[in-house]
Formats: C-alpha cells, sequence, structure tokens
C-alpha cells in the first residue's frame, strides 16, 4: 500500500452498487444473431475480411483494422455469417456483420495459447494488436497501439485503473474479486509489452474485497513490479488525467498524451483480456458488463459476448421490474441514454443501467446562474463552469478558448452541484460541437487562403518570366546581345 | 416481445439536488440569531421592518416579473428576494419609517436587482443599493439609533462607530472616547452581541457550505491588519482590530452581505482579493471617510471591481502550465 | 447659491470637458487601429472561396472594400448568415441579410469531373483559384476534393459541361 499524494477535486457520491454485486459473476447466454458492429466507438472503421456465408468459429478474425486507432474484431460466437448491414449500435448507426448462432459453441481451430514470456516486446504488442484487446474502460482504444505509444516514450510506469468511481457501475469490481490472478497477470505481460518497469493498480477504497483479493494475487506472484494503490472514493477519480495525477503527482499536459510524461493507463479489465489471450489463445470476444438499476429485477454481473442485444441481457438479469423511465449505457454521471434496448453491445459498454425514475433525479425547471461557484470547486478539471457557461450562452467562442472549454472531461460534477438545476454538461458538449465545426471550417478557408496566394505567386512569376523571356527575344532580334 | 421503449436525456442522470430556494433559505435561517439579538436590544420593531420589507420585496418582485414576462411562481418561490429584504431591514435602524424601509426596499428590487436582468444578473448588491440610496437620501433617520438595552426607552443617541468618529475629529483620545457609554467592553455596546450572533451565523452557514471561507476570512482579515497596524503605530487615533471586528456591521457584513454570489468574484483566489478589498475599504472609510460604517459602501466599490478580479484571477487549468 | 460661487465650479467643468473631449479626439485620430489590421481581420471571417460573386475579385479585395467602407457586409453567399453576423459583431454593426443579387446560399459543394466525358482539354486548370484541378493536356483532369472551395469558377471554361457541383455529404467515403 502506498500514500497518495495530493488530489484533484472531486465529488462523494452515492455508489449504488451492492445490489449488483450481491451474486457472483454469471455467465450470459450467447446470443441467437450477433451484432458486430465495424466501428467498436473509436470512431475509426475497419474493413470486414468475412462475407456472407462464411463460417466462424468463437475467435475467428471478422474484421481488420484500417488504421491505428481501430481493432481486429472477432466472431463471438460459432456460426454463419448471415448479412453485412448497417445497424443501430451503442457507438451510433454503422456498418455491422451480422452472425447467427449454430449452437455449436465451437472454437476456432487455430486459437492457441501465447509464450509471452519467450517473445520480445515489439512481436507481444504485434499479437496483442492481432487479438483485438481495446480499452474496456469506456473508450475503446487499442491497447496494442496505447501500449506502442508507451515503447516508443519509454515509459517506465504502467497504471492499471480499477477505480470504477462512477455510481451504478461495478464489473471491474466484479472481475477483480473472481479474477484478481488475470488482472496481476495482464499487468505483467503489459510490462513486457511496453517496456515499463513498474506497475500500479489502483482502486478505490471503498472495494474492500477487490483490495483484498488483488492484494493475495500480487503476493502469489511474488513479483515486486506491481503494487496496489488505494485511492479515495472520489469522482472522477478513475478519469485517466485525474487518476495520473492522484498517483504520480504530475498532471499530463493539455495537449499531450500521458506517455509523455512516462505514465501509460489501462484498464484492469483490458489486463484481464489480455491475460485470457495469453492464456487460452482466445482474443477478445467476451467481457464483463453490469446490468443494473431498480428496473431490472436481478442485477448483477454478467460474462458477456460482444455484440448481445441489450434486451437479452436483461433477461438474463430477470427481466424488467417496475417502470424503467430510461435506459443507459455507462454510468449515471456520463452514461449515454438509448431509446430501444434492440441494441447490441461493443467492446467499450460496461454497464446497462435501467433506471427507475426512483434512481435518477428529476431535474426542477432551469433557473439563472447565482455564480454561487460550486460548480468551480466540483470541477476536476479546475475549469470555471460558470463562466463557461456565460461564454457559451452567448457563443463567445474567444473566451470559451481562454476558459478552457477543450479541457472539460464532461464528467458531469459541475452539473450535479448546480442549485439553478442548469443543465451545463450539456451546454459545454454542445458548444464543443460547433467548436469543433468551426475550427474546421476556419482550417478548411485558412487552407484555401494559402494555395489561392500561391497561386496568384505563381502566375506573377510565370508572368514575369514570360516578359523576362520576350524582351530577351526582342534585344537579340535587334542584334544587341545580352545586357 | 415487444420492443421497449425509452425516453432519453443527456447525461448526468444524477444530481445532489441543492435547489436554490434551499440556499435561500439557509441564510434566513442563519440571519436568526442575529435578529433575536436584534430585538433583545432594541425591541420588537425589528419584527416589522422585517414584515414591511418582505412585503415590499415580494409585491416587487411580483410587478418585476410581470413586466419582464417571467415565470411568476417558479422566480417568486426563490426565496432570494426575501434575503435582500432581511438583510436590508437587520442593517436600517429599528425605528426608521416605515415608508422609508419601503422605499430602500423598492430601490433594492426594482433598481438593483431586476434592472440588471433579474436573478443572477445584478453587479451590485441589492441590499447594499437599497441602504446606499437610502443613507444618502435620508441621512438623519438613516444615522437615529435607539441606545441599545433592555430598557427600550431612549430614542436617539450615537452609536459607538459615530461616538468614535465625532470623537476623533473633536481631537479626544481613543481612551476618553471609549469611556463614553456607548462601548462595551470590546465594541460597541450592544454592537458585540449583535457580531457575536452574526459571527453564529456565519459559522452555520461555512459548516453547511452554503457559503465559502474565501469571503469572510479576507474580509475579516482586510479589516483587521491595517487597523491593528494603525492602532499599533497611533493608538490614540486608531481604534484596534478587536473593536473593528466588533462593531457596526463587520460580521453581518463578512458573513451575510459580501458573500452575495452574484454580485462577489468568481473564482478563490479572486474572492479572496475581494473580501480583502471590501476590510480595507470598510477601515479607511470608517477611519478617514465621511460615514459612520463603510461596509455598505465597500461592498458597493468592490462589486465595481469583480470583472476586472474576474478577468485576472481565472485559475491555472489541469494541464496546462502558468497562465 | 450665488454667481461668484457658481462660475468656478462651471469653469471647472466646462474646462474639464473641454480638455478630455480634446484627448479623446487626439486619441481617435493618431491612436486609430492599423487599417491594414482591420483587412486582415475581415479577411479571415471571410470563408476564402475566392469565387468573385461579391463583384470583386477575390476575398482579399472584398476585405479591403470592407474595411474602406466601400462595400456592405451582405455580400458573400458562400459565407452565408455565420459570416455576415461574425462580420457584424467584429465592426459593431447590426447583421443583415444576404443580399439575393449576389447569388443564392448554398450548402457545402465540391466540384466533380465526370471522367467519362472529360476531353483533357485544360480549360478548366487556369480558372481554379486554389489550383485544386490536377491533370495536362490530353491527360484526364480531376479535382482534389479536400482542396476544392465549391467556387464554380471551373464550370464555364469547360467546353463539354463535364464538371458538376455535388454537396459534400453525398460524396462516398
Amino acid at each position: 500500500m502506498s500514500n497518495r499524494p495530493a488530489l484533484p477535486a472531486g465529488l462523494r457520491l452515492d455508489a449504488r452498487k451492492t445490489a449488483s454485486l450481491q451474486c457472483p459473476l454469471r455467465t450470459a447466454p450467447a446470443p441467437r444473431i450477433a451484432v458486430l458492429a465495424i466501428d467498436q466507438g473509436s470512431g475509426e472503421a475497419a474493413e470486414p475480411i468475412v462475407t456472407v456465408g462464411t463460417r466462424v468459429g468463437i475467435g475467428t478474425p471478422i474484421a481488420r483494422a484500417a488504421s491505428n486507432a481501430a481493432t481486429d474484431l472477432h466472431s463471438p460466437i460459432a456460426g454463419v455469417v448471415v448479412e453485412i448491414a448497417t445497424r443501430s449500435t451503442v457507438a451510433g448507426v454503422g456498418r455491422c456483420i451480422l452472425i447467427e448462432n449454430d449452437a455449436t459453441d465451437a472454437r476456432d481451430p487455430a486459437l492457441a495459447p501465447v509464450d509471452w514470456r519467450a517473445l520480445d516486446g515489439v512481436t507481444l504488442l504485434d499479437c496483442l494488436r492481432k487479438a483485438g484487446i481495446a480499452g474496456l474502460g469506456g473508450a475503446a482504444f487499442p491497447a496494442a497501439g496505447k501500449l506502442a505509444l508507451a515503447r516508443a516514450n519509454a515509459v517506465a510506469h504502467l497504471v492499471l485503473n480499477g477505480a470504477e468511481c462512477e455510481p451504478w457501475i461495478c464489473c471491474d469490481d466484479a472481475l477483480m474479486r473472481e479474477r484478481a490472478a488475470d488482472v496481476v497477470l495482464g499487468g505483467q505481460v503489459m510490462l513486457a509489452a511496453s517496456g515499463a518497469t513498474r506497475c500500479t493498480i489502483a482502486i478505490e477504497d471503498d472495494k474492500p474485497e477487490a483490495i483484498a483479493a488483488i492484494t493475495a494475487a500480487i503476493a502469489a506472484e511474488q513479483d515486486d513490479r506491481v503494487e496496489l494503490v488505494e485511492l479515495p472514493a472520489l469522482y472522477p477519480l478513475g478519469a485517466e488525467r485525474q487518476l495520473i495525477e492522484a498517483i504520480t503527482g504530475r498532471e499530463v499536459p493539455h495537449d499531450a498524451l500521458p506517455p509523455t510524461i512516462g505514465v501509460v493507463c489501462q484498464n484492469v479489465g483490458t489486463a484481464a483480456a489480455v491475460a485470457r489471450f495469453v492464456g487460452t489463445g482466445e482474443p477478445l470476444v467476451s467481457r464483463i458488463v453490469t446490468v443494473t438499476g431498480s428496473g431490472v429485477a436481478c442485477p448483477g454481473n454478467l460474462e458477456v459476448r460482444i455484440g448481445t442485444p441489450i434486451a437479452d441481457l436483461v433477461a438474463a438479469c430477470g427481466g424488467y421490474q417496475g417502470d424503467p423511465a430510461r435506459l443507459i449505457v455507462g454510468g449515471a454521471m456520463t452514461g449515454r441514454s438509448l431509446t430501444s434496448d434492440l441494441v447490441p453491445t461493443t467492446k467499450g459498454v460496461n454497464c446497462i443501467f435501467a433506471a427507475t425514475l426512483a434512481d435518477l433525479a428529476v431535474r426542477d425547471p432551469e433557473m439563472p446562474c447565482i455564480r454561487c461557484g460550486d460548480c468551480a470547486t466540483a470541477c476536476p478539471a479546475r475549469l470555471l463552469p460558470q463562466q463557461l457557461h456565460r461564454a457559451a450562452l452567448a457563443d463567445d467562442r474567444d473566451a470559451l478558448a481562454r476558459l478552457g472549454l477543450a479541457d472539460c472531461i464532461e464528467c458531469g460534477c459541475c452539473d450535479y452541484v448546480c442549485p439553478s438545476q442548469i443543465p451545463l454538461t450539456a451546454r459545454f458538449h454542445a458548444a464543443r460541437l460547433r467548436m469543433q465545426l468551426h475550427d474546421a471550417e476556419r482550417r478548411r478557408a485558412t487552407e484555401a487562403r494559402e494555395r489561392f496566394e500561391r497561386h496568384e505567386r505563381r502566375l506573377a512569376e510565370q508572368a514575369a518570366a514570360e516578359r523576362l523571356a520576350f524582351e530577351d527575344a526582342r534585344r537579340r532580334a535587334r542584334g544587341a546581345g545580352p545586357p | 416481445m415487444p420492443a421497449m421503449k425509452f425516453r432519453v436525456a443527456a447525461p448526468p442522470h444524477v444530481i445532489a439536488g441543492f435547489t436554490v430556494p434551499r440556499v435561500m433559505f439557509q441564510v434566513l435561517l442563519a440571519l436568526v440569531p442575529f435578529a433575536v439579538v436584534h430585538v433583545w436590544l432594541f425591541g420588537p420593531a425589528l419584527l416589522l421592518q422585517l414584515g414591511v420589507a418582505a412585503v415590499t420585496a415580494l409585491g416587487c418582485e411580483a410587478l418585476a416579473l410581470r413586466l419582464r414576462g417571467r415565470p411568476m411562481p417558479q422566480f417568486l418561490r426563490d426565496g432570494s428576494v426575501l434575503v435582500t429584504a432581511a438583510l436590508l431591514a437587520v442593517s436600517v435602524p429599528p425605528l426608521l419609517p416605515w415608508w422609508l424601509t419601503a422605499f430602500g426596499t423598492a430601490v433594492a428590487v426594482l433598481l438593483g436587482k431586476h434592472a440588471y436582468g433579474g436573478l443572477g444578473q445584478n453587479p451590485f448588491n441589492p441590499a447594499m443599493v437599497g441602504y446606499a440610496v437610502l443613507l444618502v437620501s435620508f441621512p438623519v433617520e438613516m444615522t437615529r439609533w435607539p441606545v441599545p438595552g433592555p430598557e427600550w426607552d431612549a430614542v436617539s443617541g450615537a452609536t459607538a462607530l459615530d461616538a468614535l468618529r465625532t470623537g476623533l475629529a473633536q481631537s479626544y483620545t481613543m481612551q476618553e472616547i471609549l469611556a463614553d457609554p456607548a462601548f462595551g467592553r470590546v465594541g460597541a455596546a450592544g454592537g458585540e452581541w449583535l457580531n457575536l450572533a452574526a459571527l453564529l451565523g456565519g459559522t452555520y452557514l461555512l459548516l453547511r457550505r452554503v457559503i465559502r471561507w474565501q469571503i469572510p476570512l479576507a474580509m475579516l482579515a482586510g479589516l483587521a491588519l491595517p487597523a491593528a497596524l494603525m492602532h499599533a503605530i497611533d493608538p490614540g487615533a486608531y481604534a484596534g482590530a478587536l473593536f473593528h471586528l466588533a462593531s457596526g456591521a463587520t460580521m453581518l457584513g463578512a458573513f451575510f452581505i459580501a458573500t452575495d454570489p452574484v454580485s462577489a468574484a468568481t473564482s478563490d483566489r479572486g474572492r479572496l482579493y475581494f473580501g480583502a478589498g471590501i476590510g480595507v475599504l470598510t477601515w479607511i472609510i470608517r477611519s478617514w471617510g465621511g460615514y459612520p460604517d463603510g461596509v455598505a459602501f465597500a461592498v458597493l466599490l468592490m462589486n465595481l471591481a469583480v470583472p476586472l478580479l474576474d478577468r485576472y484571477t481565472v485559475p491555472r487549468i489541469h494541464g496546462h502550465r502558468g497562465r | 447659491m450665488s454667481v461668484t460661487t457658481l462660475l468656478p465650479a462651471v469653469g471647472l467643468a466646462a474646462g474639464l470637458a473641454a480638455t478630455i473631449g480634446a484627448a479623446l479626439g487626439w486619441a481617435a485620430s493618431r491612436l486609430r487601429p492599423d487599417a491594414g489590421s482591420l483587412v486582415e481581420q475581415i479577411d479571415a471571417l471571410l470563408p476564402q472561396t475566392q469565387c468573385g460573386q461579391c463583384r470583386y475579385p477575390g476575398c482579399r479585395p472584398y476585405a479591403e472594400a470592407i474595411a474602406s467602407g466601400t462595400a456592405d457586409i451582405d455580400r458573400c453567399p458562400p459565407g452565408g448568415e455565420a459570416t455576415v453576423r461574425s462580420l457584424a459583431a467584429l465592426l459593431g454593426r447590426a447583421p443583415i441579410p444576404v443580399d439575393p443579387q449576389f447569388g443564392p446560399t448554398k450548402p457545402r459543394q465540391v466540384a466533380v469531373i465526370d471522367e467519362e466525358r472529360c476531353i483533357g482539354c485544360a480549360l478548366c486548370l487556369p480558372a481554379c483559384p486554389v489550383d485544386a484541378i490536377v491533370g495536362a493536356p490530353r491527360f484526364m483532369h480531376t479535382v482534389i476534393e479536400a482542396q476544392c472551395t465549391g467556387c464554380e469558377l471551373c464550370l464555364p471554361p469547360c467546353p463539354v459541361d463535364c464538371i458538376e457541383l455535388r454537396l459534400t455529404a453525398d460524396l462516398p467515403g
């Protein structure tokens, strides 16, 4: 156990995780038709490498990443590809590969465990890339890409994020309680892949069982490179930059990534997925998802195949109960609200929250800002939300940039404390989109102007060259010789 | 099974549930000790003042909301105008003619708040706007305080700060001035109890996190430090720090008036400067100015400086190097 | 109050007013923001389409006209309402609608050459103000989509009308 350096601001929230942690981890039934979004949430596409009619087993690759920001995709079930079509997913509307389950649950015979200790770091990274391991903390960014960046920056410190600060989400807690050894092994593999020399597993202090399990797992491994750090249960201490500040005491510069200060951060779920891959050869095809809320009969944590419709998961937890008012993917503070439960899960879905009105806060009508400053006290990015709000209402782009709108992590802390019930997070999100559009427009216009100026210069030079040539020819025609 | 349909909403999906009426109610609650001591010292006239001010304030607010076309029930219930009325009522002399209190409240609500756009938009503290207008327009009535004490007979007497100012102007030394019955052990005769009650209420607000510590602490420091310094240099001509802290509207100003969030600075550092400025200006006006108590004008002057303070005290954002 | 007490007060006030007024007038003429920088600021708000719909040969000449007061801010259809608003904010005026005589405001579009019909005459190459068309005589011409500003200046020179404008949203990819 290490001591804790200075902490950023945060809120103590009601965790609401007990109900979902009462039962041990269950496995959700495999879906009848798995719907795999080709864009798993990172915004970058992959290319399908199967066609309609291809037979696949669990773990068969079905799409290759087209850029460094996308991950390879693998089939979570055994069956036949029935369709490649546009469908609605959690990540939006996009192209999906639909696979029909043939109930054999057969694994792809090509899968084999990886002797990771025998591989060098770069080869290990390549294996992880091909295994489609994505950040399971929600962003679904390729883990191999992050670790490669860490290697390129000679990062020494790997942080495994087990903080899980957001209310209602407890999939990482369940994972750490029951598969602590996997988390530690995954950490060791990531150390080898990234070249880091120190691994810190960060857990909030409201998870004593998880802390005990991880401590035991670290002791069993007898690897003194791996340590556990307890953090206070503050939201949003699990946000990457805030977590790094809490553990190392250093802030990641706003215009750079964590590897530039020698730290790389991964979710504990990602580490467990890495461990499963090296142990069995199985790429990322399933993950733990919390299904919770007062609108679910038996909330709990499930091992879920990627691409399972959310309705199936709720049914696996006893179905709906009461009158669920909102279906949220994610937690209470940053979760996205869905219209329908037929949407399939992606690699980044960590929690399905079927909320009744009792779980939610009904807001009063919005009042004007009374400048109380509670939002600034709560902001983990040390912004001034009330000033940002004024600037957002006035659409004053200069002020928004100066006040740091780009640094807002949209955690919802300011909304939470505002006595005037102003929907600050939504306003800032809209303002950021407007600013991004405007910035893109201005960039285009500036490039067009530069090209135009080059065009004019070229024409002027051509005209000057022609004039010189003409005078030269005239001189020679008069027999005067060069000047 | 038919598909479930859900309504959508933007995150966050939970909030703390703090509301403006709750904040305002806490402030009113914290004023109760002050009001009780006030009534004990000066008689029940305060209750009449509070009543007049509250009724006028609600009436003016309703009128202004109707004229501006804003939703009346929501804004009338938010309690902010009651806080303005209460602060004004406890600041004016208890025997002020009721129509002057009503006039001052009307000025505070209509001119000090709604002329600028209503809740959250006023650059000046509305109660102090009303008080300042009354003080400047009706100086005699506004400085006629009864003698504090359990016998509510004597109508006219100088307040301690008043006695201090006139005494110094007449070149009496501090020791001679302090012998005047207007003074108690520490500060003004009744005033020290009033300040203690306000301190009590203020501490309650601090503990309940309704106000933050920057403004009160800075104001009290800004008042006490120059006072202590000048008192050390020339004890005969300047009152000491404890006297200033225990006299006049010091504690009321520090915890209730200067902390009005709408007209105060935004950032923590800005609030420190804001509070310190109020404290120093109060001391200057008390020691060298033309009015016995300077809190109202000090607050209004620092309200003027708030946009500047906000502009130049933006805190360093996480991940940015120095601003 | 007698005249003897009034006169000095009035005189002092009048003198102060005159002095401060003179100082402000001097500042207005001597410390005027550089006209050049105003043109830069206006030019920075224009969409840089270089289409000439404003009847000026490019965005920069139009910016100079606005700065000198020769032209009003409602002449830029590609910039549309957003540009008018930002110009109005910069110059402290009220925004006005884009004058339809200078052209309709269209959504963002790019020129696309139909390669089946292109004859390789190279007449469109010099017409493009940002050199977004690549090609050579007798070789296929094509528009670089990312660099096309949608100014439509390449349409008139084409003898076979093989260039059409498409909304960026409709293009694949």
